[in-house]
């Protein structure tokens, strides 16, 4: 793996009145990597991904993401990443077509290559003849794959995902980390969150998150020996067992 | 058994979307009762009309051996309904919810407080926090109880589990066993296939129909072809020439091994020499049990096909 790292986090905080939603995280993110960022709801993994992703100001420490810091060059931040979140990616009540237009257009790309690049992507979906479909007319498999494409428009150097893959089928969820590899393979850096924990195992390192600090960060096979669990499941119930009360 | 859910033929379509085919099944007084399948299987469909809340097109379904159409009034007194969107007052406080819904059915909490203690007490700390402002996991704990506080005889819960960490889906799922205990009838749904694995009896349901309905561990015995696990640090390349390979049905992603579908086990070898030939020196590679998931994306597959 390439040691050139394109995520920094040091001392990240962030506190909502007396309440510390991220406490002093430390890890980096290497270029082409799968990272995987896990923890029980409310552990503080939103708060973390939306400083890291430039769209709140830390408290305290700092984060350079791309090589832009997120405190204060939030905008180059934004322009480096693709985000894409389960709650909202798509305008369902526009085609296709036109969301890949309106968000092209938002990042300043040229008509023609937009609609070159949701040509190749479409192709590789096999999904030519959703062109024109309303996105909310889409059944949710394809509209994930569709939202992981347009967050990759732009070729960002990062992107982020937060919880991708929520109540799709098996095989739809598996065909989405086919599209991750894939990425991943051609140099994109990839960092997640997830609930399913067998996805986990398919990041090249993980860290867990519990009440705003990351107690845990490794390969999932070192997490594993170092819990002495057979998978990653086990682990993320060590560790987070206790929090889920809160 | 007494039966406390049965269907048949049940079919509803919207439009020219046909959301579900000539179901039929039925579901034991006491029987923790699992519909397995993706966003758009039909599965809401079934809730809505088993819940009185939609007309079949053609079909019958009996709740409580009472009516879905003709006794709709009586059914809704005998079920508890957990929508697959939180739908709770998110401006009422955790205590004003379940209050609410104790007084529509005409009760207290405190007649039936027994039945939902173990799930209460971990609210009770936040009982004065609006809906809104918990967590995903106390949301659903909370929908649960408020689902539970009339005393119903069956329990209808959808996707009561989607987008809830793996710690509170566990919590979730040892209330669930708890409550069967007291004969409640629950039909519930889910795209998770480790938690279908913790029901009696499961259906797997795709585009309308059902592929399948069994234990979980009959459902396993289903597989057809061998099942191999592999695994090298360089999973991508692994999976694409895994995916390459002319004796491979299928190759899919599975925790940290990938999981390959051969039609016999005697190709396993030839593989395995295969794939060690073209580099990749630290293939781990063994056979493996077929679970309820593998089973399911095989049906999937051939449900497509």
């Amino acid at each position: 793996m390439e040691q050139e790292k394109v995520i920094i986090a040091d001392k990240l905080t962030r506190k909502f009145g007396d309440f510390i939603a991220t406490n002093a995280i430390t890890f980096e993110v290497s270029k082409g990597e799968i990272f995987g960022f896990l923890g029980a709801n409310g552990a503080g993994k939103t708060t973390a991904m939306r400083m890291l992703c430039g769209l709140l100001a830390p408290s305290s420490g700092k984060a350079t993401v791309a090589g832009y810091d997120v405190g204060t060059q939030a905008e180059m931040v934004k322009k480096h990443i693709g985000y894409m979140s389960q709650k909202f990616s798509l305008y369902e009540d526009l085609t296709v077509k036109e969301n890949f237009l309106f968000y092209g257009g938002v990042y300043g790309l040229k008509r023609k290559d937009i609609l070159d690049r949701l040509d190749q992507m479409l192709q590789r979906l096999e999904l030519e003849h959703a062109l024109k479909t309303m996105v909310g007319d889409l059944p949710l498999g394809w509209k994930q794959k569709l939202s992981f494409s347009l967050a990759m428009l732009h070729r960002p150097e990062i992107v982020f995902l937060d919880e991708p893959t929520g109540g799709v089928d098996p095989i739809t969820r598996r065909q989405f980390w086919d599209l991750i590899y894939e990425a991943a393979h051609d140099g994109v850096t990839i960092f997640v969150t997830t609930h399913y924990m067998d996805e986990a195992e398919y990041c090249d390192r993980v860290s867990i998150m519990v009440d705003g600090v990351i107690e845990a960060l490794d390969s999932p096979e070192n997490l594993r020996k170092s819990f002495n669990a057979d998978t990653m499941d086990a682990v993320f119930q060590e560790l987070a067992r206790g929090t889920s009360t809160k | 058994m007494k039966t406390a859910i049965s269907i048949s033929n049940v079919s509803k379509s919207y439009k020219d979307v046909q959301a579900l085919k000539n179901i039929s099944f039925e579901v034991g007084e006491g029987e923790l009762f699992g519909l397995i399948g993706p966003d758009g299987a039909g599965k809401t469909t079934l809730f809505r009309i088993l819940c009185t809340l939609m007309l079949p097109d053609s079909g019958e379904a009996r709740v409580c051996d009472l009516d879905v159409v003709e006794d709709f009034r009586a059914i809704r007194n005998r079920i508890g309904y957990m929508p697959g969107r939180f739908s709770l007052y998110q401006d009422l406080t955790v205590e004003e919810n379940l209050e609410f819904f104790a007084t529509i059915f005409g009760t207290t909490i405190a007649e039936n407080y027994d039945l939902i203690k173990d799930i209460y007490v971990q609210l009770e700390p936040f009982k004065n926090r609006l809906a809104g402002a918990l967590s995903g996991g106390m949301k659903q704990k909370l929908a649960l109880c408020c689902a539970l506080i009339h005393k119903p005889d069956v329990l209808f819960l959808d996707e009561p589990t989607t987008g809830v960490d793996a710690v509170s889906r566990k919590e979730f799922w040892q209330m669930l066993k708890r409550l069967k205990e007291d004969r409640l009838a629950i039909l519930v749904s889910t795209p998770y296939m480790d938690e279908a694995a913790l029901c009696d009896r499961v259906a797997l349901i795709q585009q309308g129909e059902i592929l399948s309905i069994n234990t979980p561990e009959k459902i396993s015995e289903e597989f057809q072809g061998t099942l191999i696990a592999m695994k090298s640090h360089r999973v991508y390349e692994l999976l694409t020439a895994l995916r390459n390979h002319p004796l491979t049905v299928s190759c899919y992603a599975f925790g940290e091994f990938l999981h390959v579908t051969l039609r016999e086990a005697s190709d396993a070898k030839q593989l395995e020499s295969d794939i060690r030939a073209q580099g990749f020196d630290d293939l781990e590679a063994h056979p493996v049990t077929p679970g309820i998931e593998n089973v399911f994306m095989q049906l999937l597959k051939q449900s497509a096909a």
